[in-house]
C-alpha cells in the first residue's frame, strides 16, 4: 500500500522534470558526423570522381540496392557509366561505406529525404554525386595506387618504389 | 419557463456537455499521461492540441466499420451501445447542481448500480459475439471483474446512506452541509474509489483489455465508430465514477464563493485527473490477484465499515 502512493506521488513529481521529446520540425536534433544517413559520392581533391567502379559496394550491400555499371576513360581510369541506389531499399547500414577502396561512396548525416512518390527515391549518379570530397578531404586514390593510367606509369605513385625490371633478374 | 421545456433543455445540454467531455477526456488523458512521462503529448493540432481530438474523431467516421464474417451479427452491433446507453442512463438521477438534474429519484443510488450492472452485459455481450478466443477471455475476466467488484462497491456506498438516510443523491448531497462524507466514511471513499476503477475497467484494473494478454480484450474484433463507442463508453464511465464520488463523498455542489456548477466540475476533474496518474503509475496485477483483493480484503472491509457505521448511527440516534 505505501508502495503504492509513493509509485503515485514520484510519478506525480514528474510533471516538474524537464522533457525529453525534441520537437522535431521545429527544432533539429544533433546528428554526429558519422552518422549513417543518405550516401553520397564524392569527388578527390582534384575534382575527379573517386569511384573506380569496383562493384565491391554493390556486392557489400545486403539489400541490394546499389547497381552500377562500370566503364573506362581515355586516360585508362574506370569510373562508373551509372550508379543508381534505390533509397527505398537501402537500410543505411554503412557496409558500402567499408566496402569501398576509394573512399567514394560515404553516408552523411541527413535524415531527411521523405518523398510522396516512391520513384523519386531511386537516386541517380547526377543526384548521388557531390564537389567535395567529404570525410576525406586529402586522399587521391589514383596518386597511391599502383596502377598505370596517363601521366602516371607504374612506380610513380606517392610512397611507391619503381618497379623491378624483370630482366635484370634472368640468370 | 414551460417546466418540460426546461427540462428538454437540461438533458440535451447535459448530454452534449458530457459526451463532448468524454470525448475532451481522450485529449486530457494524453496531455496527462505525457506530463507524467516526461513527453509532450499531442501538442500539434491546435492550440495545445485540442483540435486532434477532432482529427481523431473524422479519422474514425472515416474508418471502414468491418463486421468479422465469424461474428455474431446483430449482438456484435448492438453491444457497443449497451454500455453507451447505460451510462448515459445513469448520468439522469445525477445532481450536477440543485437545479441542473434531469430525474431526482428516490432511489437514485440503486439506479446507478442496475445500470452499471447492466453495462457488463455490454462487455461481455461483445466478447461472446466476437467469436474470438482473446475477445471471450476478455469477457469472462470483466464479467467475474465487475460482478465482483460491483458487490462491494454497492456496500461500500451503503455508508453514505445510512448516514444521510436516503438513497437520493440530491438527497446525500443535501445531508453533507456541516461535513463531507469522506471524512466519517474514508473507508468507504476508498473502497469505492477501487471499485470504481475496477467498474471502469480502468488501469490498473483494466484486466479484460489487458493489451499484453489479450490483444485488446473483449474489443479485438471491434473497429471504426463501434470501437469508438467503447472507448467514448469507456470515458464516460470515468466521468460517471468521478461525478459520483464527489456527489457521494466531497459535497457534491456544496462550497464557498464558487457557484455550484463551478465545484462540481472542479472537484470531478480533480478525480478524473487522479484516475489518469493512476493509469501513468500503477502496473496492472494478475487477475487470481485482483479477484483475492476483491473477495478476501475488499468485501470484508465494506461489510465491516457497513455494520459499524449502522451500529455508530443507531447509537448517535438513541
Amino acid at each position: 500500500m505505501w508502495s503504492v502512493l509513493r509509485s503515485l506521488w514520484l510519478v506525480f513529481l514528474h510533471m516538474f522534470q524537464p522533457r525529453i521529446t525534441v520537437q522535431y520540425p521545429d527544432e533539429k536534433p544533433y546528428l554526429a558526423p558519422r552518422y549513417r544517413g543518405r550516401i553520397i559520392l564524392s569527388r578527390d581533391p582534384d575534382g575527379e570522381e573517386r569511384c573506380v567502379a569496383c562493384y565491391l559496394c554493390a556486392v557489400a550491400c545486403p539489400v541490394d540496392c546499389i547497381s552500377l555499371q562500370a566503364t573506362e576513360d581515355e586516360n585508362g581510369r574506370r569510373y562508373p557509366d551509372w550508379f543508381r541506389i534505390n533509397f527505398s531499399r537501402c537500410i543505411f547500414c554503412g557496409l558500402c561505406e567499408e566496402a569501398c577502396p576509394t573512399y567514394a561512396i560515404q553516408l552523411t548525416p541527413d535524415i531527411e529525404m521523405g518523398e510522396y512518390n516512391r520513384q523519386n527515391l531511386v537516386y541517380e549518379k547526377e543526384n548521388l554525386l557531390i564537389n567535395g570530397p567529404g570525410k576525406y578531404p586529402d586522399y587521391n586514390f589514383w596518386r597511391v595506387a599502383g596502377v598505370k593510367i596517363k601521366d602516371k606509369d607504374k612506380g610513380q605513385a606517392e610512397n611507391e618504389a619503381p618497379p623491378a625490371d624483370l630482366h635484370t633478374l634472368l640468370p | 419557463m414551460n417546466p418540460v421545456l426546461l427540462k428538454i433543455i437540461v438533458l440535451v445540454g447535459i448530454l452534449l456537455v458530457v459526451l463532448t467531455l468524454s470525448s475532451g477526456l481522450i485529449w486530457l488523458e494524453r496531455r496527462l499521461l505525457a506530463l507524467w512521462q516526461d513527453r509532450y503529448g499531442p501538442n500539434r493540432v491546435g492550440p495545445f492540441g485540442l483540435l486532434q481530438v477532432l482529427a481523431d474523431m473524422i479519422k474514425i467516421f472515416f474508418k471502414e466499420d468491418w463486421i468479422p464474417p465469424f461474428a455474431d451479427k446483430w449482438v456484435f452491433v448492438i453491444a457497443p451501445s449497451i454500455i453507451m446507453i447505460t451510462v448515459l442512463l445513469t448520468f439522469a438521477v445525477i445532481p450536477f447542481t440543485p437545479t441542473i438534474q434531469i430525474s431526482d429519484t428516490n432511489i437514485g443510488l440503486l439506479f446507478f448500480l442496475g445500470m452499471s450492472s447492466l453495462g457488463v452485459y455490454s462487455v461481455v455481450l461483445a466478447g461472446w459475439a466476437s467469436n474470438n478466443k482473446y475477445a471471450l477471455l476478455g469477457a469472462v475476466r470483466a464479467a467475474s471483474q465487475m460482478l465482483s467488484y460491483e458487490v462491494f462497491m454497492g456496500l461500500a456506498m451503503m455508508g453514505t446512506v445510512i448516514l444521510a438516510g436516503t438513497f437520493s443523491l440530491r438527497g446525500i448531497v443535501e445531508a453533507q452541509r456541516h461535513m463531507w462524507f469522506v471524512v466519517p466514511q474514508f473507508l468507504g471513499f476508498v473502497l469505492f474509489f477501487i471499485a470504481g476503477i475496477a467498474e471502469t475497467r480502468r488501469l490498473p484494473f483494466d484486466l479484460p483489455e489487458a493489451e499484453s494478454e489479450l490483444v485488446a480484450g473483449f474489443h479485438s474484433e471491434y473497429s471504426g465508430m463501434k470501437f469508438g463507442m467503447f472507448f467514448v463508453g469507456e470515458y464516460l464511465g470515468v466521468i460517471l465514477i468521478s461525478v459520483l464520488m464527489s456527489v457521494l463523498f466531497f459535497g457534491g455542489w456544496l462550497g464557498p464563493v464558487l457557484p455550484p456548477v463551478v465545484w462540481i466540475a472542479l472537484k470531478t476533474l480533480f478525480f478524473i485527473c487522479f484516475f489518469i496518474l493512476l493509469r501513468a503509475a500503477m502496473p496492472r496485477p494478475r487477475f487470481d490477484q485482483l479477484m483475492s483483493w476483491g473477495w478476501k480484503w475488499m468485501l470484508p472491509l465494506s461489510l465491516a465499515n457497513l455494520a459499524v457505521t449502522g451500529a455508530v448511527v443507531l447509537a448517535m440516534r438513541r
